[in-house]
């Protein structure tokens, strides 16, 4: 009897540094998996963001670049335009996307570049210590909106699914998330069909992953889970925001 | 060779594509933005890329993304441009990476103007970005040598793995000179299998590239940059250029000075020669790494008094003259930093007003 369940070739054997609760894991988990199954390893290549994913090159095994905070995507766009052949995709925080970078991610997505965004969305900066995101949930407490944040000062969330599917260019906008076993064979299937529109050449793909980030929530792993499923779910709802024809 | 003539800014993009370079990106921005619509034009007739990116900042990573492939690329900019790429240059010179970037300088600091200025010296040659990094800096002072030097530029980033700059100005993106293009060169660097993201499929190594910037580890991360001084060191050593003129002669005042600037200070040694007063020029054609030894030794020459920075900026190569001639004389400084460019009337009185001050006239 073979192995039914075994690392990704395209995970390496690096012990994780992200905090225990965090869906980082989870999500590189899913990537590799689909990049073994559609066998694309050796044509792809990453773009790491600057966020507690900086790293994330550490736990693939294959050719990586790292961006500078929010500029994967033009990155990303660099190396389709001189290299259709290769597959690539940005793996960004909100912080990295929705802050810093909204400026290149909306222009790449409206461009139709043909590369793929991972987009990890936890509602807090995570690597420079929680602070504020442009995704914090109202009344959220942070280290920088320490009275919850203040939508009266600072404005709803964005949701970048949406604000997204906006755009008139065709493109593969969709929003999942890991958090419980229920969701993840979902979120699975969202990114395999991301890579499939990148790989036939078809559009942009964009697929947002809501997750954890208990350090910085002050929660317990458990309890994060919950908060997300509670509190974001709601407001970031699940599902495909826009499917190219 | 065929001359035809050609406007600097035009002649500039075409080089390019004679380089082999068909991958551009940019953004539009005044006195260089005739280069970008050069090549929204030639590129697509030549199978390359262009695009327009949506600024400066994202299209400092379009080169970066794409030099990390292996590919051979250029953008260009004029100063506010460049100051908004300036964290790519950073991050490209940190994950040495080979990219080439034109900067036809216009006035600052700010918005500044949109006419000719050289008032970029100190950022494209100490820095601009964060960090320890050296730009490898050519100033062109002609259409032809902008043809030449872009030319020249992408064999020398991919040499070095390291951003290469052209600092030239607007009068050089803007006027139209006959010029003759050289042979095409090699498409692609020839050593990218070792390090860039071209895909593992590509290489016989089997082995996984990492392009990159961070070393969290300090003792990992100091080692970086004394990897980097050493190539910095050795392009002290091997790319320095400059030109000599009128300094077979006892001269009694030594210019230094660039680009445009150099050849407003070529008539005005001309025009005093016939006036029976010999002045003597060095030229850097690299402005980092500083033809520093050419300068201390023109200094030295017994009949020469005094030493003068030439430049369309405050003071900002007057520094590197200053270091280069170590005290052995006087160095003064006399330049225009509006977008006006001196003209060889004023340079002679200048001349005149510091070798009165440095006794004779």
């Amino acid at each position: 009897m073979g192995k039914t369940f075994q690392k990704p070739e395209a995970l390496s054997d690096m012990p994780t540094h992200y905090c225990p609760g965090c869906t980082h894991g989870v999500i590189h988990r899913l990537i590799a998996e689909v990049i073994d199954e559609m066998n694309i390893r050796g044509k792809m290549v990453g773009i790491a963001p600057v966020g507690c994913a900086v790293l994330a090159y550490n736990y693939f095994t294959f050719d990586f670049q790292e961006a500078a905070h929010g500029r994967a995507p033009a990155m990303a766009t660099g190396i389709k335009r001189v290299r259709p052949d290769l597959m690539v995709f940005t793996y960004q925080g909100d912080g990295d996307l929705a802050s810093i970078g909204m400026g290149e991610i909306v222009h790449a997505a409206n461009r139709g570049e043909k590369f793929t965004t991972i987009f990890v969305n936890n509602a807090v900066y995570g690597m420079t210590g929680g602070q504020m995101a442009p995704t914090t949930m109202p009344n959220q407490r942070t280290t920088t909106s320490p009275m919850g944040r203040n939508v009266a000062e600072v404005g709803m969330p964005i949701k970048v699914a949406e604000l997204l599917a906006s755009l008139q260019t065709p493109a593969y906008i969709t929003r999942q998330t890991v958090i419980k076993p229920k969701y993840i064979v979902k979120a699975k299937k969202a990114i395999r069909k991301a890579f499939e529109y990148q790989l036939a050449g078809k559009c942009y793909s964009f697929v947002e992953v809501v997750s954890t980030c208990p350090t910085n929530w002050g929660l317990t792993p458990l309890e994060a889970v919950n908060w997300a499923e509670n509190t974001m779910l709601p407001y970031y709802e699940l599902g495909d925001k826009k499917v190219p024809d | 060779m065929k001359k035809v003539l050609m406007k600097g800014n035009e002649a500039i993009g075409e080089a390019a594509i004679r380089a082999g370079c068909l991958n551009y990106f940019a953004y539009p921005i005044t006195p260089q933005s005739e280069v970008a619509e050069y090549l929204s034009k030639r590129m697509p007739e030549v199978g390359g890329v262009f695009l327009q990116g949506e600024s400066e900042v994202a299209v400092g990573y379009m080169i970066f993304g794409a030099a990390a492939c292996g590919a051979r690329v250029m953008t260009t900019s004029s100063s506010p441009g460049i100051s908004l790429m300036s964290e790519a240059i950073s991050y490209i010179s940190g994950a040495e990476c080979p990219a080439v970037f034109v900067n036809i300088m216009r006035g600052g600091p700010g918005l500044g103007g949109i006419l000719p200025s050289q008032a970029d010296y100190l950022q494209a040659t100490k820095g601009g970005g964060h960090g320890d990094y050296r730009l490898l800096v050519m100033a062109p002072a002609s259409v032809q040598e902008a043809v030449e030097m872009v030319m020249q530029a992408f064999p020398l980033a991919e040499k070095y793995r390291n951003p290469v700059m052209i600092l030239g100005d607007g009068l050089i993106g803007q006027m139209m000179e006959p010029v003759a293009f050289p042979d095409q060169l090699r498409t692609e660097p020839s050593n990218k299998d070792a390090w860039a993201t071209n895909g593992m499929d590509t290489r016989k190594s089997g082995k996984r590239n990492l392009v990159k910037s961070l070393y969290l580890d300090p003792t990992v991360l100091n080692n970086q940059n004394l990897k980097l001084k050493a190539k910095y060191d050795q392009m002290k050593r091997e790319e320095i250029r400059f030109e000599n003129y009128n300094i077979d002669v006892p001269y009694e005042a030594l210019l230094v000075s660039y680009g445009t600037m150099s050849r407003v200070c070529k008539t005005a040694i001309d025009n005093l020669k016939t006036e029976g007063l010999e002045i003597g020029l060095v030229r850097p054609k690299t402005l980092f790494p500083f033809p520093e030894v050419a300068i201390r030794e023109a200094s030295r020459k017994p009949s020469c008094r005094v030493v003068l920075s030439i430049e369309m900026s405050m003071g900002q190569m007057l520094e590197d003259v200053e270091r280069s001639v170590q005290g052995g004389k006087p160095v003064e400084w006399y330049g225009k930093c509006g977008g006006e460019v001196p003209t060889p009337e004023e340079v002679m009185d200048e001349i005149r007003l510091f070798l009165q001050r440095y006794g004779k006239e």
